[in-house]
């Protein structure tokens, strides 16, 4: 297992940047953390959560007609299935049973998409725990539906109006509402970002999706892919899907990042691609920044890739080229978000959109021996409202003549 | 080397008082009314200036100087403009920011502005120990200070490192959470805590977050060698239009503050 030095840090990316009052929260999570991982009884009660609760494992699905008329094999790794429909789930039910044995009562969560939230609302009532969730106010209009959701779950959801009312901006709320209540809180932060332990820990509730894909494409296929493709924004889902193959050098590894209107106007939300290194969120890694250090605004059609940063460990596997990042824009993901459907009978996330539009792409480059898995990490339901009004933009854009 | 901040320590000790350290958001609301409001802090009694180079994602603050920052970086803030301020000002003045700024800027090059333009040191409140070693190597190669906080969340054991590493003074954070005048402090947990790390180190302590008004820092004056104020003198400014209007409000909240900084004669008596 491919683990953070005592310091959290993956190569020169990771760490621990924060106010001191947050040291202590930190190192108590790091070190029950520890603990639960050795202990058979926590793996028993997640994997049995998992199974029963969330429905996995998750099932592939050999997509005949998106890959059509190219002759490469894509298929689908079906996070959308979960129960709540979408990856975020795993983490959600990994911490919220650390924080229950941590004897923490109270659960606080940023969202961006709201996928998070509503995975945070869902365990928490499944457990007991009351859950606040903080949004930026931008995806709270965007993503109506998923806050209807969350509530719906018991959960108080509170909206961000300073900055740039989007993930960014959820995430410094909750941390400093975490910096306030940590005698009796957990914060369960969303994707592998954050100051040391999270990304390691998140990585490792969301490890279960490659371990499965591993097993499945060997059972199914008699191999191991060849491409897994993955979106990233924090880059939970993508770290999930990677973990199992690091060490296997044969198996090619993608990122897709959303370059929102395009990589070269400011108007996108690719770290990796187009971003510089900084601290952000308690951890070094790439980050999207003005000369001033300030963190820019960031764009993109999705949500839940509305993030200047990435995990740590996404900047480590970017650097040692052990993965590749690469990224879409809002109008290529919303053209494979419209092929999935059409042709698949699948809603996808806008999110997991990007990977199928890169997915599109790598196929007419691929032989007909490649076998190319793409993580789809959250279905589209919450999207559907977001692209029925780009649509109308577009349609009103190309009614009026400059 | 006893520096200007030793100086202001002390020369606030000799007065029987704690020194008032005012902690204003540079460029804020832009840079001719932040001018005019650090000098009426200074005029009105402020011994130490913390001056804050904003960052529009600050951990450490609550809503009050999140949105000053926002309106500095608005206005066009930068790290050059700050360093000009520092070198306008007619007392000891610590910098203030985090880390990613810094590291943009450029470490070496922000350690030696800092210092040529005539400022004591820096607070880099997300960089805790654990980062601290290379940061601050070349902040004190280039003869600057650190100054560390100490949280209600820090163990015994941590808190005498911070104490004994802390350049300057030790910052005492005074309750969970970040800054901001909103919720009055615990001052009774602040005094204990003074008493704790006063047995930890012989530099001077001040305490700040939270401490806002006129009755904190008499609570606290006893016990502490400092009291840092921030939101409070940025909500005064901030809620004053034009330049001379803000430097008045803040001159009024200053003058009141600086009053509550003098001890008692008995127990300026028994003070450290």
């Amino acid at each position: 297992m491919h683990k953070p030095d005592e310091r959290g840090y993956f190569g020169e990316f990771g760490g621990r940047w924060v106010p001191e009052v947050l040291v202590k929260p930190l190192a108590d999570v790091e070190a029950a953390m520890s603990e639960a991982f050795a202990d058979p009884s926590f793996w028993d009660e997640f994997h049995g959560l998992l199974s029963e609760y969330v429905g996995r494992p998750s099932p592939i699905t050999t997509a005949k007609r998106f890959a059509q008329p190219r002759s490469a094999t894509i298929v689908f790794k079906r996070e959308d299935l979960n129960h709540t429909g979408a990856h975020k789930v795993n983490n959600t039910i990994g911490q919220a049973l650390l924080a229950k044995r941590m004897g923490k009562t109270h659960l606080i969560a940023e969202t961006g998409a709201g996928q998070h939230g509503v995975a945070v609302a869902t365990i928490g009532a499944k457990l007991g725990l009351p859950v606040d969730v903080y949004m930026g106010a931008v995806d709270v209009e965007r993503q109506a539906l998923n806050v209807y959701v969350m509530r719906l779950l018991g959960a108080t959801v509170h909206e961000v109006t300073g900055g740039t009312q989007t993930l960014k901006d959820a995430t410094n709320e909750a941390f400093r509402v975490w910096a306030s209540q940590c005698d009796d809180t957990f914060y369960v932060i969303g994707s592998v970002v954050g100051a040391h332990p999270y990304p390691f820990m998140v990585r490792e509730f969301q490890r279960i999706i490659g371990d499965e894909v591993r097993v499945q494409c060997q059972g199914k296929f008699g191999r191991l892919p060849s491409d897994i493709i993955a979106c990233v924004g924090g880059g939970s889902n993508a770290m999930g899907i990677f973990t199992a193959f690091i060490d296997d050098r044969n198996v090619n590894l993608w990122g897709v990042e959303a370059a929102g209107k395009g990589l070269n106007t400011p108007e996108n939300a690719a770290a990796l691609a187009a971003g510089s290194i900084g601290v952000l969120h308690g951890s070094r890694s790439y980050l999207l920044q003005t000369n001033e250090g300030q963190v820019r605004p960031t764009h993109s059609v999705s949500a839940g890739l509305d993030y200047p940063g990435v995990g740590p460990e996404h900047a480590f596997l970017k650097d040692s080229g052990r993965a590749k990042y690469v990224a879409v824009t809002d109008a290529e993901a919303i053209a494979a978000f419209k092929a999935c459907a059409s042709m698949e009978g699948i809603i996808p996330a806008l999110e997991s959109a990007h990977a199928l539009a890169y997915a599109e792409k790598l196929a007419k480059e691929r032989g007909e021996e490649a076998l190319i898995v793409v993580n789809l990490s959250g279905r589209g339901d919450k999207d559907v409202t977001q692209i029925e009004k780009a649509e109308a933009e577009a349609m009103f854009t190309e009614a009026v003549p400059a | 080397m006893a520096t200007a901040l030793d100086e202001a320590f002390a020369k606030a000790k000799k007065d029987d008082r704690c020194a008032l350290i005012g902690y204003v958001v540079a460029g804020d609301p832009d840079m001719e009314t932040s001018r005019a409001v650090i000098d009426a802090v200074v005029e009105a009694g402020v011994d130490i200036v913390e001056l804050g180079i904003p960052y529009g994602d600050p951990l450490a603050d609550g809503p009050t100087i999140a949105a000053g920052s926002q309106r500095a970086i608005a206005s066009g803030a930068t790290i050059d403009g700050v360093m000009r301020l520092v070198g306008q000002t007619k007392a000891p003045v610590l910098l203030f920011t985090y880390i990613n700024p810094i590291l943009q800027y450029g470490l070496e090059k922000f350690a030696m502005g800092a210092k040529r333009y005539g400022a004591v040191g820096v607070i880099i409140p997300d960089v805790p120990l654990e980062e601290l070693d290379p940061i601050r190597e070349v902040i004190r190669k280039n003869g600057l200070i650190m100054p560390m906080l100490v949280s209600p969340t820090t163990p015994d054991e941590r808190m005498r490192k911070i104490a004994s590493d802390s350049e300057g003074f030790t910052y005492l954070v005074s309750r969970l959470g970040v800054t901001g005048a909103k919720d009055a402090p615990d001052t009774s947990a602040v005094r204990a805590q003074l008493e704790k790390l006063r047995k930890m180190t012989g530099r001077p302590i001040a305490a700040g977050f939270g401490i806002s008004k006129a009755p904190h820092i008499v609570a606290v004056r006893d016990y502490a060698d400092g009291v840092i104020v921030g939101s409070a003198i940025v909500d005064a400014y901030a809620s004053a239009k034009g330049a001379p209007n803000a430097a008045a409000a803040a001159t009024r909240l200053v003058r009141l503050l600086r009053l509550a900084c003098k001890r008692a004669p008995a127990a300026a008596a028994s003070a450290t």
